[in-house]
């Protein structure tokens, strides 16, 4: 089942811990909540776009992977250009719409907002193994590996239980109900599914308690999950990143704690 | 080492249950013996084993009795010394790489890392399964998988080695495939074996002792195997275990000359995806009132193309089309039909019955299709407790579909599809891990169908069912 880990092509992210990938997402996107304004928005998206060119993404697959937030900024700006806080010259009113100078900014600062939180999240996000991901949250975060591996493994389940619905489906048809009453057909799917998951997941449960799972004994992991210099390195980058954005703001006499409006 | 078992007035009951899955079992298995356990369906074959594998849980999974014992202490205490190997590989796969899964085990044992990756890569030599370390376990045969499971248990070195119908799902390669590791393996280390199996020549060359309990408690019979099939075949095939050298009793019909077909299909590619074609440019067709079989490998899309003749899965290329006879006034092709006037001229049975299980209780399973034709309650009464009556379900009437089991969803699943009479009845794997007993009403089943002057097709590894129902025969390739 390619559900889980699509083609995403290789990049130097790759030689990272996918631990780290989480903390890279988060420190290029936390400090941006920080202000709304058009200058860090901008700075932040460019670097993104940057960074992301730099480290091996071809510009054809970071459009194709983010089409979700380049069409969520734009309808988010358009709200605010229509109804955001209205100042300067108005260019256009009706009802509750008003086109201002103030409601203007605001849309475009929304759209670079939108775009510099997302894009980086998404491409941070795709391609990360699963399994590496377990091995970096239990070994290097440290969370508890019976949560971490029973999650993993129920994973695995999610590729079964999409074959499964797809032949309750076919069954409903064979069954002489597939031509009315779809709720009622919807009703005995998820009936049906719900059965088969917990048939499945009990079984994968006495699998994996078979095989020693959540016994009494420190477990060892085969492979282990290192953060190394490189790790560090990348930590390091992103924050400059972030700072530059967010300093870029007040340098710019633009920053704007959130909230507090102009 | 190995482990010697003891089992004294040993039982267990499931939590919330009345009857006892196992009760008074009393039992020694010496260390390096070899064991085929039998016993009907219901005599808690499968609760031993799990039990003897320390997975039955604790006091609120059920109650014990008696003592159950490896080498003195209760398997549950002792988890590593023993390995379970079940049914359905898929299931039992925990990670997404083949190296990862087999390490699991270890890794939770606490093995040192240093230790681990020789001892991985010894068992998947042991089970002859020479695939990267890497690889995906998804992308394996059925065979492969279930042998990637055996190394994952053997990885641990257990002293008692437990199967549990390890091969019901497999093709006649995979089965043995498997049953050729264990061999391997329990000869090189003479581990203590226990295989619970209802195909008992299978498993005839490894085992040397045969243990039959009895399904209202206690052992019927023990001895070694030539003298077990000998003195109490009909014990033993009474209680659904193919004893070895007795025919099944059922012979081929005699056929009368090339009948004209009901299905055909024209250069079909199949698929569940249309993007993923699993087979093209198939040409067959089915014939009337005769059975046809479907063979071919796992994954060969034998499954497809009975969904897709069965009017269920659109054709991605080619058509499949219906004699004049079966066809509808407004198509001739299956596709095209609504779902009710499928009913009475093409029904299938599943692979998996709990699919098309749509109601409650089993009578409302058989009903429901008469019902969507609009039948007369009293009809439906008449057909609903006939049928019942001759699938041996007629006192689980009130019974929901669900709780059944194995054997008898089998049969329900098909008395759902046989109550509409279809002219064209498709079943997929309908005697998968059947015991002799329901392995016998399928085919009387089908014998009916086929006297009726209806074509049946079956999708089937089975050599036994082919022996006695391969009137027709298609071969899809890998």
């Amino acid at each position: 089942m390619s559900l889980i880990a699509p083609d995403v092509p290789a990049t130097r992210l790759d030689r990272l811990n996918p631990v780290t990938r989480i903390v890279l997402a988060l420190t290029l996107t936390l400090p941006l909540l920080l202000t709304l304004d058009v200058v860090s928005g901008a700075v932040a998206l460019g670097l993104s776009l940057s960074a992301a060119l730099i480290v091996g993404y071809r510009p054809g697959f970071i459009l194709r992977r983010t089409w979700p937030v380049l069409l969520a900024a734009p309808l988010a700006s358009v709200s605010m250009a229509l109804y955001g806080r209205p100042s300067g010259q108005v260019y256009f009113e009706w009802f509750l719409i008003r086109v201002t100078d103030g409601s203007l900014m605001l849309a475009a600062a929304v759209f670079l907002r939108v775009l510099a939180l997302g894009v980086p999240s998404i491409l941070l996000f795709s391609g990360i193994d699963p399994t590496d991901m377990a091995d970096g949250l239990a070994q290097v975060w440290r969370l508890p590996a019976r949560f971490v591996l029973g999650t993993l493994a129920g994973f695995r389940l999610i590729g079964e239980m999409l074959a499964d619905w797809r032949m309750l489906g076919l069954a409903r048809r064979a069954r002489g109900l597939g031509d009315t009453g779809a709720l009622k057909r919807f009703i005995t799917m998820a009936f049906a599914l719900l059965v088969l998951a917990i048939r499945r997941g009990s079984k994968l449960a006495t699998a994996m308690e078979s095989r020693g799972f959540g016994g009494p004994t420190e477990r060892t992991w085969a492979r282990p999950s290192l953060v190394t210099r490189r790790d560090h390195a990348a930590v390091a980058i992103a924050v400059v990143m972030a700072v530059t954005a967010v300093l870029s703001a007040v340098v710019a006499g633009t920053f704007n704690f959130v909230g507090t409006g102009t | 080492m190995t482990a010697g078992i003891t089992l004294e007035g040993w039982g267990w009951r499931h939590a919330g249950r009345r009857a006892w899955a196992v009760r008074d079992a009393t039992l020694t298995i010496e260390p390096g013996e070899r064991v085929l356990l039998l016993g009907s369906s219901g005599a808690g074959k499968s609760t031993l084993i799990h039990a003897l594998a320390g997975v039955l849980g604790g006091a609120d999974e059920g109650e014990e009795a008696g003592r159950l014992t490896l080498d003195g202490q209760h398997p549950a205490a002792q988890r590593g010394r023993t390995a379970l190997v079940m049914q359905d590989p898929d299931s039992q796969i925990v990670l997404a790489r083949v190296g990862d899964d087999v390490a699991f085990g270890l890794e939770n044992l606490g093995v040192p890392r240093d230790e681990i990756g020789p001892r991985v890569r010894a068992s998947l030599a042991a089970v002859g399964l020479d695939v990267a370390l890497d690889r995906n376990t998804d992308h394996l045969s059925g065979g492969q998988k279930q042998r990637l499971v055996l190394a994952g248990a053997l990885a641990m070195r257990p002293d008692v080695l437990l199967l549990d119908e390890p091969t019901a799902n497999l093709d006649s390669e995979g089965t043995q495939e498997v049953r050729d590791a264990v061999a391997r393996v329990v000869a090189e280390r003479g581990s203590t074996l226990v295989v619970v199996e209802h195909r008992v020549e299978t498993w005839l060359p490894v085992v040397d002792r045969v243990v039959v309990l009895a399904a209202g408690g206690g052992v019927v019979v023990d001895g070694a195997p030539d003298r077990v099939f000998r003195d109490h075949g009909d014990t033993l095939a009474e209680l659904g275990a193919w004893v070895p050298g007795r025919p099944t009793g059922v012979t081929k019909r005699t056929m009368r000359p090339t009948p004209a077909p009901v299905l055909t299909t024209s250069d079909l590619t199949v698929a569940y995806d249309k993007r993923k074609p699993v087979r093209t440019g198939l040409n067959v067709s089915l014939p009337e009132a005769t059975s046809t079989v479907v063979t071919g490998p796992n994954g060969a899309g034998k499954t497809t193309l009975a969904l897709t003749l069965a009017g269920l899965l659109p054709p991605v290329a080619g058509s499949v089309d219906a004699a004049a006879t079966l066809a509808t006034r407004k198509s001739r092709h299956p596709i095209d039909w609504s779902s009710k006037e499928l009913l009475t001229r093409i029904g299938t049975v599943f692979q998996e019955p709990e699919h098309q299980f749509v109601t409650t209780t089993v009578f409302d399973e058989v009903a429901i299709g008469l019902q969507a034709l609009k039948e007369t309650p009293a009809a439906i009464t008449a057909r609903v407790n006939e049928l019942l009556e001759l699938l041996h379900l007629a006192r689980l009437a009130k019974a929901n579909p669900f709780t059944l089991s194995g054997g008898e969803k089998r049969r329900l699943s098909v008395g759902t599809v046989l109550a509409t009479r279809p002219r064209v009845l498709v079943l997929d794997e309908p005697t998968f891990g059947q015991d002799r007993r329901t392995w016998l009403d399928m085919v009387a089943l089908v014998q009916l169908q086929l006297a009726d002057g209806n074509a049946v097709v079956s999708v089937t590894h089975d050599a036994d069912y082919i022996e006695v129902l391969g009137e027709h025969h298609i071969v899809v390739g890998r």
